[in-house]
């Protein structure tokens, strides 16, 4: 047993006082956020940092409006397929750069690394341009094509990373039985490589789900929009009254299912920012 | 080209298990190249394509409506002299008044959430009960999108009846309110404030990562040598995780040079936050100004585009100076 002395008492103090204010400033906002979304609109304007009687109020009415609902539905609709179509061509991508060797691999792998630095308003008008050209303006069908502008890169990039660290053999075994490339991705590699495709999957998910400056532009009615643009465009009777109480609601209900996400597959999410980020 | 590629790679197939060399890597090659043309389809479309069509607009008097009657018009957009006067956005105050405010948003707020990152990778390196649990809440900033964030904060820091402006007031730190997205000298931290909130776990846990790399070696020898910790941070971490920050760090100011939604959400237009995509997508979308606003991306674009293209030139001079 260690002896007892005050400094190593005062340290330990400062160490858990640093950990209090760091859970703090990353939890309080949300946990205000949900405190405002359950008070009544009266209540509204009096600071309090407890909930002293419950108001669903709020959910009710954000909950009640179709336009809302749909948003929500477009949000799902959007975030899913652009996490599938990553995933497709993310795989097939990093099959290619991952496991063969040919000449130009690098300048694709620049190429990729490139796109996922565009400044986003950089494309707008182009894009807009391309979109109105398929007849997908105002459709979320156009956000999930703008949206690979982002995520694929990304989810090229990951899988590669992993895909680089599958051992030979096992493709070469393949190889020798007959199995040609695609057969070889499909049955050999992917199922080894699930773990890392829930990983992009997810990070795609959440990219999508959060996205709004393509979701602001390439919509205009309220049944096309997803809820990030449904939440920055809820107004109140003037400019000067926003109803705080709803948009809170809102923003609680949409934020709930990420943080369900991150916390479920937390260490899969650190693992797969690191490999994006730092080995990139 | 695409059929007889496919019909190689069938016929390929078979023959793998006995193929000459030279055969065997050239489908292979084709193979490569198959595999990877849906991806270069796709980024063609949404990226390729449309930067080169946000160029080419910039040098026209496209407007919304008219995009496909657009008229050369050469470097008007970006500047011209007429009657005595400057044109373009290379002279519009306005413009240089959104290079300063992302210019001073990003070193402001990408070296606070270094130095806040870094306070929070340390806690969560060191061992103590509950770190899980700690290490689950860092993750809730990151995950919240950034609209609702902007939302968040934009009610508390409300100027009549913000939580912010009430606690600073009951603690004795403030007078009086203040107006936080309305003031003109306070409008651009608030924006600093929610950014910092928002994404310095995404750079606590990169810094965390490359910490947990560091070989522990290093850290028995210093103590039992009986060094000073905060000398053992400056003198063996410090320089051992320096490229993972300066990877985070290079992420970090990339995305802060293209910020949009954090502003346009707090303090929607405002001039003393506009960002140079807040100010290039109003000029294009609000304002209907399609080739003056591609002016102004063209410009965004070409600025991150020297700044990655430098940082990878001297990366790799780095690199090579290592060797």
């Amino acid at each position: 047993m260690r002896a007892f002395s005050w400094p190593r008492l005062l340290g330990r103090i400062g160490f858990a006082m640093l950990v209090l204010c760091i859970v703090l400033f990353c939890v309080f906002p949300f946990y205000y956020a949900v405190l405002t979304s359950l008070k009544s609109s009266g209540e509204l304007f009096q600071v309090s940092y407890w909930i002293d009687h419950l108001n669903v109020s709020n959910y009710q009415t954000i909950l009640g409006r179709p336009s809302f609902l749909r948003s929500l539905f477009n949000s799902v609709l959007v975030s899913t397929l652009v996490v599938a179509v990553s995933l497709l061509l993310g795989l097939t991508a990093a099959y290619a750069l991952g496991r063969f060797d040919f000449k130009g691999r690098g300048s694709v792998l620049t190429l990729v690394l490139g796109v996922s630095m565009f400044p986003q308003v950089a494309v707008l008008s182009g894009l807009f341009e391309v979109i109105r050209g398929l007849g997908l303006y105002n459709n979320p069908l156009g956000l999930v094509f703008s949206y690979t502008l982002f995520t694929l890169p990304f989810t090229v990039w990951v899988l590669t990373t992993f895909m680089r660290q599958l051992p030979k053999e096992l493709e070469e075994a393949a190889i020798v039985d007959g199995a040609s490339p695609w057969l070889t991705l499909t049955r050999v590699l992917m199922p080894l490589l699930w773990p890392a495709m829930v990983t992009t999957g997810m990070l795609a998910f959440i990219a999508a789900w959060n996205e709004f400056l393509f979701a602001l532009t390439f919509t205009l009615t309220d049944s096309q929009r997803t809820v990030p643009v449904a939440i920055a465009l809820i107004s109140g009777g003037s400019q000067y009254e926003l109803p705080w109480g709803i948009i809170m609601a809102a923003s609680v209900v949409v934020t709930i299912p990420l943080i369900l996400l991150v916390l479920v597959f937390q260490r899969r999410i650190v693992s797969g920012l690191t490999a994006g980020a730092v080995k990139g | 080209m695409s059929t007889s590629a496919t019909d190689k790679l069938r016929t390929a197939a078979p023959a793998a298990s006995a193929p000459p060399k030279g055969r065997l890597s050239r489908t292979r090659v084709r193979a490569a190249w198959l595999f990877l043309l849906p991806m270069l389809v796709v980024l063609l479309l949404v990226a390729g394509w449309p930067l080169l069509r946000t160029i080419w607009f910039s040098f026209t008097d496209a407007s919304f409506s008219t995009l496909h009657e657009a008229h050369f018009i050469g470097l008007e957009n970006y500047l011209s002299y007429d009657d005595g006067e400057w044109y373009g956005v290379l002279a519009d105050p306005q413009w240089w008044g959104a290079v300063r405010n992302t210019l001073f948003f990003t070193l402001v707020s990408v070296s606070l959430e270094l130095v806040l990152g870094m306070v929070f990778a340390l806690v969560l390196n060191a061992q103590f009960p509950g770190r899980a649990l700690v290490r689950a809440a860092v993750l809730i900033p990151w995950a919240i999108p950034t609209i609702v964030s902007a939302k968040m904060w934009s009610w508390m820091l409300h100027d009549q009846f913000g939580i912010l402006n009430h606690l600073l007031i009951s603690l004795g730190i403030l007078d009086a309110p203040l107006a936080w997205t309305a003031n003109s000298s306070l409008s651009l931290w608030a924006v600093v404030i929610v950014d910092v909130w928002k994404t310095t776990p995404f750079m606590a846990l990169l810094i965390l990562a490359a910490l947990q790399m560091l070989p522990s070696d290093c850290y028995e020898a210093a103590r039992v040598d009986g060094i000073h910790p905060v000398r053992v941070f400056f003198r063996v971490t410090l320089p051992l995780i320096t490229p993972a920050l300066l990877v985070a760090v290079t992420f970090r100011v990339l995305d802060a040079l293209r910020v949009f939604d954090v502003i346009y959400v707090l303090t929607s237009n405002s001039a003393d936050t506009m960002s140079m995509s807040v100010f290039a997508r109003q000029q294009l979308v609000e304002f209907q100004e399609v080739g003056y606003g591609s002016a102004a991306s063209t410009l965004l674009f070409l600025f991150i585009a020297l700044l990655t293209l430098a940082w990878l030139y001297l990366g790799r001079k780095r690199l090579q100076g290592d060797l």
